[in-house]
């Protein structure tokens, strides 16, 4: 009996071990599951008693629904835009401060470091007055412009943050000898460093693509119209023909619609993610 | 040392003053629209928080009032409830994350089969957007179609449903629990990465002293892991504080669980009121810096 024991303590370990796992796998996986089945029911049957778990005639036809009653087309089309045009310009802005940043010695350089460190963590709504009167000072309000222009006090930061810390990773041995070849920095930039730091742009553009992609308050308070709407604020203001219930299989099926390509995303370049968000966290 | 520019090798200056001049040049686009986009806006949202003045006119009409708006602000029962609200829901919300964050590094730090998917499915709440991780959890709690109070009566913890989103008990504990489901992941990234970095001799060592595994958890685990931690509790901090997107969505603007940036949004953009709105925006910014000031001493001396 004695000898058993230590094994008998090993299967227990094993049993609620894999228990956790179990349970930890539901309760991240759950809500996008139901969000799924719930994208694949009728009103009557998300409206019924008892709840089905899983979609008995799935209803393919809500897919083609959010695009009919409301211009969802033209919703993604602006997401892309203005994820798109913010993740470019950060990245084109943010290599070259990135590049002095990490690269140059200078007097302000690390009061310029610590500020970029301080707009990534104060509040936006801070802002949101202030921006407001200005953006409708420049006469953006309401527009995709107006969104980009709002969206790189987040993204320019963030983007400078990431590519600073691998340009340090880069020995700078191959500028010092393209400078005393004559390089303009420009050139150094361009044609050495660039190259070598490849993979921290593609990290930067992915985590600011997702920034744009979710952001939400700047685009609720700063767009009406539906011709500049974006994704998140048209899934937060779904609203039906009834004002008592909300069309839930419509909202879900939305919600999977804008989840699967960043879901296929993250999943594609999830050790880059993975690395970018703990050196933009870690190394700080 | 004076050398050449070797861009314009007529003139001579030293290098360090050649890099300045260029790191600079390199910095002014980023600086530019830093300075609009960010530095601009707040010194004006201070500026406007001295006035009276509606969001409604343009160009606006300002009438100074003075420290009036924060006189206001400090006898608001609201904005020192969206106060209240905020930190219990960051305090609570944080100290779950970190727990269950912990826990979670530590079983996905062990060795085993299918290791990989679990690490996958880990991404998947936090890729998920805000907005939409927010009306799929709202259509979850719904107190009549809800799974929730489906499940929750099938495992017997409920006898009959319950009005999660409406019930004024309630409210708090259900975006805690979409919080903690929404951010784990990424506090469990961060001490997952920090458990790598810790040499296995250090256990091999302590097995041999004949340590348990609780004593190596104290003795070497949790010492060595507390850099990341820190660092991990102070991001999910200030999310937590400045959360908007997620409250807003699922409890809406009700006083139970206001948070104090969906408070200012309140104020500014709902009830037009340019500027209460910008006190109340400035007050939650006094807030932050204190918590980021207190946080970069603590940091410096952690450092040393």
């Amino acid at each position: 009996m004695n000898f058993e024991l230590p094994k008998l303590r090993f299967f227990a370990g094993r049993i609620v071990f894999w228990f956790g796992l179990g349970v930890l796998l539901f309760y991240l996986l759950f809500p996008f599951y139901w969000a799924i089945v719930s994208s694949l029911k009728t009103s009557n049957q998300l409206f019924a008693t008892p709840i089905s778990y899983i979609p008995q005639t799935p209803q393919w036809s809500n897919y083609a629904s959010i695009f009919t009653t409301q211009p969802f087309g033209r919703f993604l089309l602006n997401s892309f835009l203005v994820a798109g045009g913010t993740t470019l310009l950060s990245l084109l802005f943010g290599v070259f401060a990135a590049y002095a940043i990490g690269r140059f010695e200078f007097r302000g350089r690390q009061p310029i470091y610590y500020a970029m460190l301080a707009v990534t963590m104060f509040p936006s709504i801070s802002v949101l007055g202030g921006l407001f009167v200005l953006i409708r000072g420049l006469g953006l309000y309401d527009t995709i412009p107006g969104l980009i222009f709002t969206y790189m006090l987040f993204t320019l930061p963030f983007t400078i943050w990431v590519l600073t810390s691998f340009v340090r990773e880069i020995p700078s041995e191959l500028e010092e000898a393209a400078f005393i070849d004559g390089a303009t920095p420009f050139q150094a930039l361009h044609k050495v460093l660039l190259p070598m730091i490849a993979p921290g742009l593609v990290t930067a553009g992915l985590l600011a693509f997702i920034q744009a992609w979710n952001e939400f308050l700047f685009a609720l308070t700063f767009t009406v119209n539906e011709n500049s709407r974006t994704v998140p604020v048209a899934i937060a203001l779904f609203s039906g023909t009834s004002s008592f219930e909300l069309p839930w299989n419509l909202i879900m099926a939305a919600s999977v619609v804008v989840t699967v390509p960043l879901l296929v995303l993250v999943l594609i370049f999830q050790q880059r993610i993975v690395a970018g968000l703990t050196a933009g966290a870690v190394k700080g | 040392m004076p050398l050449k520019n070797p861009r314009n090798p007529n003139r001579r200056y030293s290098l360090s003053a050649w890099r300045a001049r260029t790191a600079w040049l390199l910095l002014t686009p980023s600086l530019l629209i830093l300075v609009l986009v960010a530095a601009f806006p707040l010194f004006r949202s201070f500026q406007l928080s001295l006035f009276d003045v509606s969001i409604l006119k343009f160009p606006l009409q300002l009438t100074w009032v003075g420290l009036d708006n924060y006189v206001a602000l400090a006898s608001d029962p609201r904005w020192w409830r969206s106060v209240w609200n905020t930190v219990v829901f960051t305090v609570i919300s944080v100290g779950f994350e970190t727990v269950l964050g912990l826990m979670i590094a530590l079983l996905v730090h062990s060795e085993f089969k299918g290791r990989g998917l679990v690490r996958t499915a880990m991404l998947v709440p936090w890729a998920i957007p805000g907005v939409v991780s927010s009306q799929m959890w709202r259509w979850m709690f719904n107190d009549v179609y809800g799974v929730i109070n489906d499940l929750f009566i099938k495992l017997r913890l409920i006898k009959t449903p319950m009005a999660w989103l409406a019930e004024p008990a309630l409210v708090l504990p259900a975006i805690i629990a979409v919080d903690v489901w929404k951010t784990t992941p990424f506090m469990a990234l961060i001490l997952l990465a920090g458990l790598q970095g810790i040499p296995k001799e250090l256990y091999e060592a302590a097995r041999v002293d004949g340590a348990s595994s609780v004593q190596q958890f104290w003795r070497i685990t949790f010492p060595l892991l507390r850099p990341s931690l820190l660092v991990a509790l102070i991001f999910r901090t200030l999310d937590a504080l400045r959360v908007f997107d997620m409250i807003y969505i699922v409890a809406g603007t009700q006083i139970e669980t206001i948070s104090m940036s969906i408070y200012a949004r309140q104020q500014l953009i709902s009830f037009g009121l340019l500027g209460y709105g910008s006190a109340v925006s400035t007050g939650m910014f006094l807030i932050l810096a204190l918590y980021i000031a207190v946080y970069l001493v603590t940091l410096k001396v952690e450092v040393k």
